[in-house]
């Protein structure tokens, strides 16, 4: 068998070596965006470099979150993470999904997870945060 | 020609919020001109220009309305801000008035949504056999809404009201629901709400959860409505009969902004930067602090969302919006009420016309027609709506000295 070629789920997570995100970083100001801009919406630099995302971070906002497009599965945790300056949008995963088990604060880390394999056999891995 | 820069409501209409199957939209903003004209006094002859909002249907809605209310050539604006789509449309007839190019101005704003569902949701999963490909500018393989976060506006204003309460303290799923039962309560009073039962804490809490902690009636109704403005500037409206100038509701601060870039505002929506800019504007404009307000209707899209919106516009101080709500201030016999017409939660929220309706509820108290939900001795209120995206509408409206 050969081996299953991962790819990941967007542009701005890397898989190699290990998980992690990246931005595009104004040189100007260090502001941050997961995709691109013509110039920085808060300084209107034009300069960005490449930088990585702390992979661990606290969950600043959440919801649990029982109606979604058809294909999601519910009921699913969507929340901000906070992680080390940087707000990042993701799922919580790898924890129940109520309020019992998710909650402001709490201390979570990437984690990845497999969307599904296309007819070629690709995985798309996609990434969440789990409890630290 | 220079004008006097004061700018009046000089008519205002909203039609009954909630199911009208038997009309359709250019039905539904006739309906809501007919009505401001009429309050106004004044014909679809006297208005020098027209700005409408219609966020689902076919567009070119002014135009639309103009054949089924009148045609005389002048300009229209068709606009679309999201929810601040009727503020937008207000705000659009009143630069042109306050620019001196015309004497009165119309604003509309309608929409058909009974039976919409969720809005803000949308993308299918890919179907199995295809190849992964590309696409939007995360590059994402597959529709990102449920796979990194959501973009459904209960999930979005959910976490908005949770980000409060990480940063303040005090708030919880309790909290959010009694606000909601606040709402609800009031729209017993306002015949034009589409809901007018008031609904138990206990109902509240255990109806359908959509995007904890937001349940099904926490989360704005939607349903079909219009609402229709006249304005007119103040040398105008001098000319005007004694009755005209006593009914007019002085602008006294009309403000639209949209958001700064904050860290995190890509990510999930920053809707209090961009609301306190247009209050402090606001205020300013108008020479009125919000502890001159008689009343506040403002955008409750989701009980989440009426919390931090208190500490937006200022209603309380910073980080105080639980405190003010335990105080029973924003209730409609507290110091402070906080949308006695039941809000978007249970009077409803037909889009376009959310940003006129609830100029139109302020209208009713500083005029002393509120009725049986009346205010007592109202004098100035504010009007706030959002759009998600952002954008913010903000006015204050002061009962008129004229004719006194
Ligand atoms: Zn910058």
């Amino acid at each position: 068998m050969s081996t299953v070629t991962r790819i990941p789920f967007v542009d701005y997570l890397v898989l190699e070596p290990e998980p992690h995100l990246i931005a595009h970083e104004c040189t100007g100001c260090g502001a941050r965006f997961f995709d691109r801009r013509n110039a920085c919406a808060g300084c209107f630099g034009t300069e960005f470099t490449s930088v990585d995302i702390a992979t661990e971070g606290e969950v600043r906002a959440f919801s649990i979150v029982t109606f979604a497009a058809p294909g999601v599965a519910v009921p699913f945790v969507a929340a901000v993470v906070d992680c080390d300056g940087t707000s990042v949008r993701a799922n919580i995963i790898n924890c129940p999904p109520d309020p019992e088990h998710v909650s402001l604060g709490m201390r979570v880390r990437l984690a990845t997870t497999v969307v599904g394999t296309d007819s070629a056999g690709v995985e798309a891995i996609n990434y969440g945060f789990e409890p630290a | 020609m220079s004008r006097s820069d004061d700018i009046w409501i000089l008519g205002i209409h909203m039609t009954k919020f909630g199911k009208h199957p038997d009309l359709d939209v250019v039905d539904l903003g006739a309906q809501a001109i007919m009505g401001a004209l009429a309050d106004a006094g004044v014909t679809m002859r006297d208005i020098g220009v027209m700005a409408a909002g219609n966020l689902l249907g076919s567009g070119g809605i002014a135009q639309q309305l103009q054949k089924q209310v009148g045609q005389t050539g002048i300009p229209a604006y068709n606009v679309s801000n999201a929810c601040a789509t009727g503020a937008t449309a207000l705000r659009t007839a009143i630069m042109a008035v306050k620019a001196g190019e015309v004497d009165y101005g119309l604003a509309v704003g309608v929409e058909k949504l009974a039976g919409a569902g969720l809005l803000g949701s949308g993308g299918k999963a890919k179907s199995d056999g295809d190849e992964w490909t590309r696409s939007g500018r995360f590059g994402a393989v597959a529709p990102v809404d449920g796979r990194i976060g959501t973009e459904s506006m209960p999930g979005v204003f959910a976490q908005i009201g949770m980000e409060y309460g990480h940063r303040y303290g005090g708030t919880s799923f309790e909290l959010f629901a009694r606000i909601s039962e606040k709402n609800h309560g009031h729209s017993t009073l306002n015949p034009l709400a589409a809901y007018t039962k008031a609904m138990p804490l206990e109902q509240i809490m255990n109806d359908i959860m959509i995007a904890y902690p937001n349940t099904r009636p926490m989360c704005s109704a939607n349903c079909d409505g219009a609402a229709a403005a006249v304005v007119v500037n103040g040398e105008t409206l001098r000319t005007l009969t004694l009755e005209q100038q006593r009914r007019a509701v002085k602008v006294s601060a009309s403000v639209l902004t949209t958001d700064p870039w904050q860290e995190a505002c890509q990510v999930l929506p920053d809707v209090n930067t961009l609301t306190r800019n247009a209050a402090r504007q606001a205020y300013e404009q108008a020479g009125v602090g919000p502890q001159d307000l008689d009343l506040v209707e403002l955008h409750d899209c989701f009980a989440t969302a009426e919390l931090v919106h208190y500490d937006n516009l200022m209603l309380c101080e910073e980080g105080g919006a639980v405190d003010f709500f335990e105080s029973g201030a924003p209730f409609r016999d507290g110091r402070m009420p906080v949308n006695v017409s039941g809000g978007l939660q249970s009077k409803g929220h037909p889009i376009s016309a959310t940003g006129i309706a609830n100029i139109w509820e302020v209208c009713q108290h500083v005029r002393g027609e509120g009725g049986d939900r009346q205010i007592e001795g109202a004098k100035v209120g504010l009007a706030h709506v959002i759009g998600l995206g952002s954008a913010c509408g903000v006015h204050i409206l002061e009962r008129s000295s004229l004719a006194a």
